[in-house]
């Protein structure tokens, strides 16, 4: 217990500004969270519309576009967009690390949706569309009032789960020098010698950031599970 | 294209490299995995248990395992300890790290396994006389193994890709020694090749593990 | 009487394989016609050529004088657009052997959606006339549940109470009953013979020979693609002049 007090006393002089710090740096983490689940969501949609056409070609090159994002570490595909794209002459795209962030968060979230859509969409069975088209919808009408709401059941759990999944990846970007908490964190530990005292902060704060996300995860699943 | 020609180029010297340091990976894959595999025990039980002094602290365990980056546990085990007298070498944080993180993971697949095991199934083992350990063993747990498999193949697979951020502290693996070619050598023009490599170096690990998982995915349909 | 339905000339083949080799068949309005035969017939894929679920390779489908799926442009036959098929669809029911009631939808949802969304109904009205034909067929106690809860007959049923939602002219039924437990099967022909005697026109594709007698005016026994015998029910059943509908009918009567 007097370890407990002793920890908590080197936050003595830390503690106003830190938690300051940290708190701006969380917007940007949340910023970042954001766009990247923006592009994952509807690049992912595109990918799996693709990966289920009737089109080889379209099939083919998507399905080796997600086996490749889903085997690689996201971290290679951050330090390829932000390191080596520059150098191999696309200088159009000397972007921003945050930009360069969102994009590799993006890119690799979008495989992982687009499995996740296709067995949202393939999981229907052939039957209901058939029941709507006959009784008098349009495919449209019918994707819309019967297809698709089911396919949101079989869907929102892991996506919720992917967005808690995603807020974690943010901390990698600190290594690409986004000015995202982690990398916040890292300043303040090494400007005060006191690594044990900035981290746990941080770890705080990326758990009060995540707790709804996965009281919501959470509470979709088992929505969904009972069946509607 | 000229990429490619540059591939070709320098692959022969810069491969060996890589493949050498995914032994490192393969290592810190295999120590956290098997760290995760024997805690997760330990975490599903207490979560399941019925005493609020066992379940109570692992819920609160797995929770914060699973909602805070694994980047920031790591630096947690390799620098803060560090900083309370602690000192692990970047390995062996890694797989404390990787492990601890992972036991919350793996807890909750045990976890899920045990629950998904129908009642009656307990019901009628019991009432075929069976004490309650045989029940485990010849009824419960058979099954069990046979839900788990899948979702431990499948965190197998992201354990591999998560060991790329023992790059961070030092850890001679894939990505440390990628970076470190670049950096050490000023190849920064070839860097997009080499960052390939180290991204296929991944791929030739975790494609035939994630075959092995649509393996077993399939053969656990089947069974049922 | 005039024809409802016209099937002139009807050829399906699904890649080399022929399923319906030109089928020709008229039936009159309030008129029950219930095709028999071994399975791999064509029955069910005649059926769903009606409402074109299933492209007819050649040959013409009309129902109340309109050509379905097809219009003639400059004298050419062309496929309709979406809409233009729904609308024609709207008064064709189907009921389908495994029911295939929306799951997300209560019993009463899956009555009034397509009402609602196809026919502009309010959802006052919808919902009104959904409790109808929820109590036509003995489910208006069930309808707030979602299918799960409900048996295979009462998912029949209600899958038969949602086809009457939207007043079709003409009534399809494939194998309606062939999915359910025996002990079920009852409380969907009595429905079936209800809507029978109310002079609705229905084409029933079954293997329930003893229903098929009651309710049919007119039986056809279909095999290998072809229309092998039709005649009153009457005369199929009890004397059957070709050989394989005398084969067909031991068999299954056998059981």
């Amino acid at each position: 217990m007097s370890e407990m007090i002793e920890f908590l006393k080197g936050y003595e002089d830390y503690f106003g500004d830190w938690v300051w710090e940290m708190l701006i740096a969380s917007l940007v983490t949340m910023e970042l969270m954001l766009l990247s689940f923006i592009l994952a969501c509807a690049l992912g949609l595109v990918i799996a519309l693709m990966r289920i056409s009737q089109f080889s070609v379209l099939s083919g090159l998507t399905k080796v576009y997600i086996g490749f994002f889903r085997g690689v570490p996201v971290l290679v595909i951050l330090y390829w967009i932000y390191f080596a794209m520059p150098e191999l002459g696309y200088k159009i795209l000397l972007i921003s690390s945050f930009t360069a962030a969102v994009l590799g968060l993006g890119i690799h979230g979008s495989a992982f949706l687009a499995e996740v859509f296709r067995s949202g969409i393939e999981a229907l069975d052939h039957g209901q569309m058939e029941a709507a088209l006959s009784l008098g919808m349009t495919p449209s009408q019918a994707l819309r009032f019967i297809i698709l709401p089911q396919a949101a059941r079989v869907v929102l759990p892991p996506m919720a789960n992917y967005s808690v999944g995603l807020l974690k990846e943010t901390a990698l970007c600190s290594i690409i020098a986004v000015p995202e908490l982690m990398l916040r964190a890292k300043d303040v530990a090494s400007s005060s010698f006191l690594p044990m005292h900035a981290f746990v902060l941080a770890a705080v704060f990326y758990y009060i950031m995540s707790f709804p996300m996965m009281r919501l995860a959470e509470h979709l699943e088992a929505k969904m599970a009972v069946g509607r | 294209m000229e990429f490619f020609d540059k591939l070709w180029e320098w692959a022969p010297e810069v491969f060996p490299f890589l493949i050498k340091a995914s032994v490192v990976t393969l290592q810190v894959t295999a120590g956290s995995l098997a760290l995760a595999l024997v805690l997760g025990i330990f975490v599903a039980v207490a979560r399941i248990s019925s005493f609020k002094l066992l379940s109570y602290p692992a819920l609160i365990y797995t929770d914060v395992m699973r909602g805070t980056p694994a980047l920031v546990q790591l630096f947690i085990i390799y620098f803060g300890l560090s900083d309370l007298g602690l000192e692990f070498d970047p390995i062996s944080a890694a797989i404390i790290g990787l492990g601890l993180n992972g036991a919350a993971y793996v807890g909750e697949i045990y976890r899920a396994g045990i629950v998904a095991i129908h009642r009656g199934q307990i019901e009628a083992a019991l009432s075929l006389g069976m004490t309650p350990v045989r029940a485990m063993r010849y009824i419960i747990l058979p099954q069990a193994v046979r839900i788990v498999l899948p979702p431990l193949t499948n965190y197998a697979i992201l354990l591999v890709k998560d060991t790329a951020i023992i790059s961070t502290i030092a850890a001679p693996e894939v990505m440390f020694e990628a970076r470190r070619i670049v950096q050490a050598t000023f190849m920064h023009s070839v860097s997009g090749q080499i960052y390939l490599m180290a991204a296929l170096i991944y791929m030739a690990i975790t494609l035939p593990m994630s075959y092995v998982a649509k393996r077993l995915e399939r053969a656990k349909a089947a069974w049922h | 009487m005039e024809a409802l339905v016209r099937i002139i000339d009807l050829h399906k083949n699904f890649g080399s394989l022929e399923v319906l080799k030109g089928i020709s068949i008229e039936v009159t309005k309030g008129e029950k016609l219930t095709i028999i035969g071994p399975s791999g017939s064509g029955k069910t894929t005649l059926l769903r050529c009606v409402n074109y679920l299933e492209k007819p390779t050649s040959g013409h489908v009309y129902v109340d004088d309109k050509l379905i799926g097809e219009k003639k442009v400059n004298g050419r036959y062309v496929h309709l657009s979406d809409r233009e098929l729904a609308k024609e669809r709207a008064g064709i029911g189907f009921v389908f052997q495994r029911f295939n009631l929306f799951p997300h939808l209560t019993a009463l949802d899956n009555v009034t959606v397509a009402p609602r969304r196809v026919l502009g109904m309010q959802v006052a009205e919808a919902d009104e006339m959904a409790m109808e034909m929820l109590e036509k067929v003995g489910l208006a106690h069930k309808a707030g549940e979602y299918p799960e809860r409900l048996s295979g007959g009462q998912q029949q049923r209600v899958a038969i109470a949602r086809v009457l939602g939207m007043q079709p002219k003409l009534m399809l039924f494939d194998e309606a009953t062939s999915a359910l437990d025996p002990e079920l099967i009852g409380e969907v022909l009595k429905v079936m013979r209800e809507l029978a005697e109310e002079g609705r026109t229905m084409m029933i594709v079954t293997h329930e020979i003893q229903f098929a007698e009651e309710v049919s005016d007119r039986v056809i026994f279909m095999d290998e693609g072809r229309v092998i015998e039709e005649g009153p029910p009457k005369e199929i059943f009890s004397k059957p002049r070709h050989e394989r509908t005398q084969t067909f009918l031991h068999q299954i009567l056998e059981r």
